[in-house]
């Protein structure tokens, strides 16, 4: 297996994973809210958002024109872009960089669809290594509550519906999701995931996330220069 | 001839064996000719009865338009680009090459992977990362080169276009502010990466350096060896 390389960079990298529904969108936001306010240098971004590549994913999923294959290059695309044009210059310039999910979501899903994992590794070897991975690790029943009790219709490709696993949108989620997460449960060890009880409450969650990225990141050497101030 | 495979770990699903057709490649830099010698080859083999089917270098359906805009804009990075021409080649490989090898057809490929591969080694990427993201690539069943001086080139290129290429100069890689400098220096980077992966990749260096008709008739030659043409079998 290929490890993400490991370089020595000025900034911290923390991202988040987890199935749909397992509520680390709400956290990370929360997280950067709270760096935010407290003056820290920080810059989030977020799966699946590089402006040029996502036309393309766009188009694809729209036709249906993706296989395993096509599905998981040009994801580790737009990663690439962020990555290259924005995670990694961050990173160089004393950034907390924070991803709502990192390529770990990749080899999650890819491998999942059936792409073979050392060939998908090797893909995003490129990658450093993030200094924290919360998992939030929630029961598969109250993911699926979440997104099948909130939402009217499920996504081709997000319900997995490539994957033939059941003939209609719901149950194939229901299906994927839980291949997924068996593939999350064995990343965690391989990669050293800090879990998450995704089923606590909000605030509980966030308390926890902010006691650990206290610990873990010597926070004041990430203030954001106040401006104007004579050296 | 030896069993079809792949070069690595292939594309899920894929039997090689299903794949009854033939698979060409002509490689070769802009400007030594190939799309003329796949054209000639194409009217030959179907004046033969073999149906032929084309591939090249950014003609996917899923992501042709968004590569020709980043190609214009200069504003992807070298491995965000070496992904996007992965994933082209990818779409390709199993919406039209896979299907039509899978019928029988020919398939002319107009560059492959190793135009790719070596773009991006030139740029500075891995080549075990490379040869591991084209693990996906099916090998060929041959492989033709044409090899070109880059001062034969840069004259061809000069009576099609009337001017030198951004990308096929390597501008992007700073090795001369001089265009027509910078062109020839890439190009010989290009060379010695292809004269390095002749071996490993099994190609069949074609002097490109000769006329159209020359080239032609040793590539029809060589092909032939390949495609056992009904011809030959005719009474």
């Amino acid at each position: 297996m290929v490890e993400p390389v490991s370089l020595q960079l000025p900034g911290k990298l923390i991202a988040v994973e987890g199935l749909d529904g397992s509520g680390k969108s709400t956290q990370i936001h929360l997280v950067q809210r709270w760096l935010e306010l407290e003056g820290y240098k920080v810059f989030f971004t977020a799966w699946n958002s590089s402006v040029l590549v996502k036309k393309a994913t766009q188009k694809g999923k729209k036709r249906l024109l993706l296989t395993p294959t096509t599905f998981c290059l040009i994801h580790s695309t737009d990663f690439a872009d962020r990555y290259e044009r924005q995670i990694l210059p961050l990173l160089r310039a004393g950034y907390i960089v924070l991803c709502d999910r990192y390529c770990y979501t990749a080899f999650a899903r890819d491998i999942t669809r059936g792409c073979n994992p050392e060939w998908v590794q090797n893909l995003y070897s490129f990658a450093v290594k993030p200094d924290i991975t919360f998992w939030f690790r929630v029961p598969l029943e109250v993911a699926l509550g979440r997104i099948l009790g909130g939402r009217q219709k499920l996504k081709y490709f997000e319900a997995g519906m490539d994957m033939r696993l059941a003939d209609n949108e719901r149950d194939s989620f229901a299906k994927f999701q839980s291949l997924i997460n068996q593939q999350y449960e064995r990343l965690s060890k391989e990669h050293n995931f800090t879990i998450m009880d995704a089923s606590q409450p909000i605030e509980a969650q966030q308390e926890k996330m902010r006691r650990i990225i206290g610990e873990r990141i010597d926070l004041p050497a990430f203030k954001l220069r106040a401006k104007g101030r004579k050296p | 001839m030896s069993a079809r495979r792949f070069y690595g770990q292939g594309i899920p699903g894929v039997n090689p064996d299903d794949l009854r057709g033939k698979l060409i490649v002509i490689e070769g830099p802009d400007g030594s000719g190939r799309s003329s010698q796949i054209a000639m080859l194409t009217d030959w083999m179907e004046a033969r009865g073999h149906a032929i089917a084309q591939m090249g270098l950014r003609r996917s359906t899923l992501v042709s338009e968004q590569l020709e805009e980043a190609k214009a804009g200069n504003i992807l990075s070298k491995t965000t680009m070496s992904l996007f021409y992965a994933t082209d080649f990818a779409d390709q490989l199993e919406n039209r090459i896979i299907p039509a090898l899978k019928a029988g057809f020919i398939v002319l490929a107009d560059r492959y992977i190793y135009t790719l591969m070596a773009r991006d080694i030139v740029r500075g990427a891995d080549p075990a990362w490379v040869e591991s993201l084209y693990g996906v690539a099916l090998v060929p069943d041959a492989v033709f080169y044409l090899r070109v001086r880059p001062e034969n080139l840069v004259e061809r290129v000069f009576q099609k276009n009337q001017q030198l290429d951004h990308w096929e100069s390597g501008m992007d890689l700073g090795l001369d502010l001089d265009m027509f400098a910078s062109f020839i220096k890439y190009q010989r980077r290009m060379q010695r990466l292809f004269d390095g992966m002749r071996k490993r990749y099994d190609f069949q260096a074609i002097n490109g350096n000769r006329s159209v008709r020359a080239i032609q008739k040793e590539l029809r030659q060589q092909i032939e060896e390949v495609v056992s043409l009904p011809d030959s079998r005719a009474p």
